[in-house]
């Protein structure tokens, strides 16, 4: 995974709460073995018409945003359907960091998972930011993480939170599957007890014939 | 010792080591799979060089892209084959038990997974699916995962997880005439809001619960996830341990015995503390239905829909405004009367053999309106079976609906059931999201009882005016 330390770029911003998956990346395009290709369908029946045109009023159609690495958005962002491909989409289209006032569980975690720095904010900070934001296009921001300070297109800056495990995992893009493979003997006494203590767990009845 | 909740309990039962961070690794029974979310999860694998690490406690079905047409195949649904067999290759290779697409037991994964025994209670559940919480009606700890999470469960059958807060809401009192497990479930969201419980894992308890169907309580954990919830969970009780006795995978005879007296022990202890506590009156519920994009745009069936000139804070009035514009409905006005295109019953939330019933009590001898395309999908083959063993296949039929085989069908609109653009449709469904049906499409959430009501009118109605109930 690569890692994330401080990233400097253009924020669309995109004024709606409760984005949902669904929206980010609509279920006809994760008919997909694969996990690369899937920038072109971000926000796409947002982005498109039905038939295939641009939406001129939506902001990734908007000259630099067009460029966007950060995304500011309202609350609960990513919220609705587990499917990482929302994830996979926003990185493929270049998108590195979403700022939210809230974001949804499985979303947020799929993020850290991903390489994408997800940056609560509180709820004024948000709305300042989007004002500004849709005043001055293509302005750019920076976010660093490594200091957990945001910096605003008006130069204010702005500290952030974020759980010290997944800040460590963006900055040094860990792979949290050989995190819990480094613990493989911790996890073969776990279940040599569990198949002891709770053997319904373990001996599933078998199908009756 | 300390007092502990229902949730605390199936943690520590599951601690293997706490990791450096704060997260604690934590060992997952259940891990169920289907053919979206899985392909990247076993090619990371297979790159890797690593295998299933307990392919006894992994179970498979095709749900979601699968067709519902009778006769079906992998290719009925065009773009869906390439899914379907490599799905099939990699439980294969893999040795995982799979449900797959004319499987005497395939289903929707959160419908199987109880009906078939395959979870109980204090067990860990994961699935890559966010309305994987509807097991936690078990007394499990269940909830969703995305892809990544899905590989390294294969591969380590553990996930490193902070420990969450604890929320509990208790609903006492009882559900009214004509008022059902979904219009409770609905209403509790509109009253917390989808981000309500983000981040909590939810206890629901209190009279209301106590005294429901299991059937009832799968349909209220299904969608926790849609007010935020990680996990919701229920304490098993004497209805949990008669609902899973004799059910094919669960343990059976001396150890059914050992299992329960263990599984009796996971209820929140007196005295326990949560991190926020809840409660609310059952006897105030009245049948719901959505009028917005979000499931918390909810309200009682006979009441108006909001005015935005009405709402003084301004980000508020847009989102209301927003979701108005793409519902085309009239703010200020019921919904009583709106004529809808498409009726659809089924999916995780509304597709077990009480939901067909209720449904049916409302359609028997009454036809399908003749503008309306209504489509009942049973949750899984067995649901299938038993409802056309009781004949209410024929109740649907002979009203005009589509009887399908088991799938997600229209809720996801992940293969061909699709609700047109700019249509409009009563869903037994969890979500009413922008174009969730279908692009451009429009959906109402309610119960099978309102969805069945509106089949028979042509419009949005108030079942209880059937008196079928």
């Amino acid at each position: 995974m690569e890692p994330i330390v401080r990233l400097e770029g253009i924020a669309a911003p995109l004024d709606i709460v409760n984005v949902d998956t669904d929206a980010i990346i609509a279920v006809q395009h994760v008919y997909t073995l694969s996990k690369s290709g899937l920038g072109k369908y971000l926000f796409h029946r947002w982005r498109f018409a039905i038939d295939g045109s641009e939406v001129t009023g939506f902001v990734l159609n908007k000259g630099p945003f067009r460029n966007a690495s950060i995304l500011v958005a309202g609350a609960n962002f990513g919220c609705g359907s587990s499917r990482e491909h929302a994830v996979w989409a926003l990185a493929d289209y270049g998108i590195r960091c979403v700022i939210a006032p809230s974001f949804a569980s499985i979303f947020y975690e799929n993020c850290i998972k991903n390489g994408i720095l997800p940056v609560s904010l509180e709820d004024r900070l948000v709305a300042q930011l989007l004002a500004l934001l849709e005043r001055n296009e293509c302005k750019k921001m920076m976010v660093d993480l490594d200091a957990r300070r945001i910096e605003f297109p008006d130069g204010t800056t702005h500290e952030f939170n974020i759980q010290s495990v997944h800040r460590d995992t963006l900055l040094r893009g860990l792979d949290p599957i050989t995190v819990a493979l480094n613990c493989e003997a911790t996890i073969a006494s776990f279940q040599e007890l569990d198949r002891v203590q709770r053997p319904w767990v373990w001996n599933r009845s078998k199908p009756k014939s | 010792m300390v007092a502990r909740t229902l949730f605390e309990k199936v943690w520590d039962q599951h601690r293997i080591t706490d990791l450096p961070g704060g997260e604690t690794l934590v060992h997952i029974d259940r891990h169920i799979l289907y053919e979206i979310t899985s392909p990247q999860a076993f090619d990371g694998l297979r790159r890797a060089g690593r295998t299933v690490r307990s392919p006894e406690l992994t179970f498979a079905t095709t749900d979601h892209l699968v067709s519902t047409r009778r006769g079906r195949g992998d290719d009925t649904v065009e773009g869906g084959k390439a899914l379907i067999q490599a799905f099939r290759l990699n439980t294969k290779v893999h040795g995982i038990k799979h449900f797959d697409v004319n499987d005497a037991q395939q289903g929707i994964v959160h419908v199987i997974a109880p009906e078939l025994g395959i979870v109980l209670p204090g067990m860990t559940v994961v699935c890559g699916d966010s309305h994987t919480g509807t097991v936690g009606a078990l007394g499990a700890w269940a909830w969703g995962i995305g892809t990544t999470s899905v590989e390294q469960v294969l591969a380590t059958q553990t996930l490193a997880v902070r420990k969450p807060k604890v929320m509990r809401i208790t609903v006492d009192g009882s559900l009214g005439h004509g008022v059902f497990p979904k219009d409770l479930i609905l209403y509790l969201i509109g009253q917390i809001g989808t981000a309500g419980a983000t981040g909590y894992a939810l206890e629901l308890t209190g009279q209301a619960i106590s005294s429901m169907s299991m059937e009832g309580r799968f349909t209220l954990c299904n969608m926790g996830v849609e007010a935020g919830a990680r996990t919701t969970m229920i304490a098993p009780d004497d209805i949990t341990f008669g609902y899973l006795e004799g059910r094919e995978y669960a343990p059976k005879g001396a150890m059914f015995e050992q299992a329960v007296s263990g599984w009796k022990l996971i209820t929140t202890d007196k005295g326990a503390v949560f991190d926020a506590e809840l409660s609310f009156d059952a006897s105030s519920v009245t049948p719901q239905i959505t009028w917005g994009t979000s499931p918390e745009h909810v309200m009682p069936i006979d009441d108006p829909v909001p005015d935005p000139s009405l709402i003084a804070d301004q980000e508020a009035r847009q989102t209301v405004q927003r979701a108005i514009d793409y519902m085309g409905v009239q703010p200020g006005s019921p919904l009583l009367g709106l004529p809808v295109d498409a009726v659809f019953i089924g999916s995780c939330t509304n597709s077990r053999i009480s939901d067909l019933a209720e449904a049916a009590a409302v359609i028997k001898g009454r036809k399908v309106a003749e503008r309306v395309r209504a489509l009942v999908v049973p949750g899984s083959m067995t649901v299938k079976r038993e409802a056309e063993a009781l004949g209410l296949d024929r109740v649907f039929i002979e009203a005009g609906f589509e009887w399908r085989e088991p799938g997600c069908s229209m809720c996801a609109a992940v293969n061909d059931d699709t609700v047109p653009p700019g249509a409009r449709c009563v869903s037994t469904s969890n979500r009413n999201f922008e174009g969730r049906q279908g692009p451009r499409s429009r959906t109402h959430l309610a119960s099978p009882s309102t969805a069945a009501a509106a089949a028979v009118m042509g419009c949005v109605a108030d079942a209880r005016l059937f008196g079928a109930m």
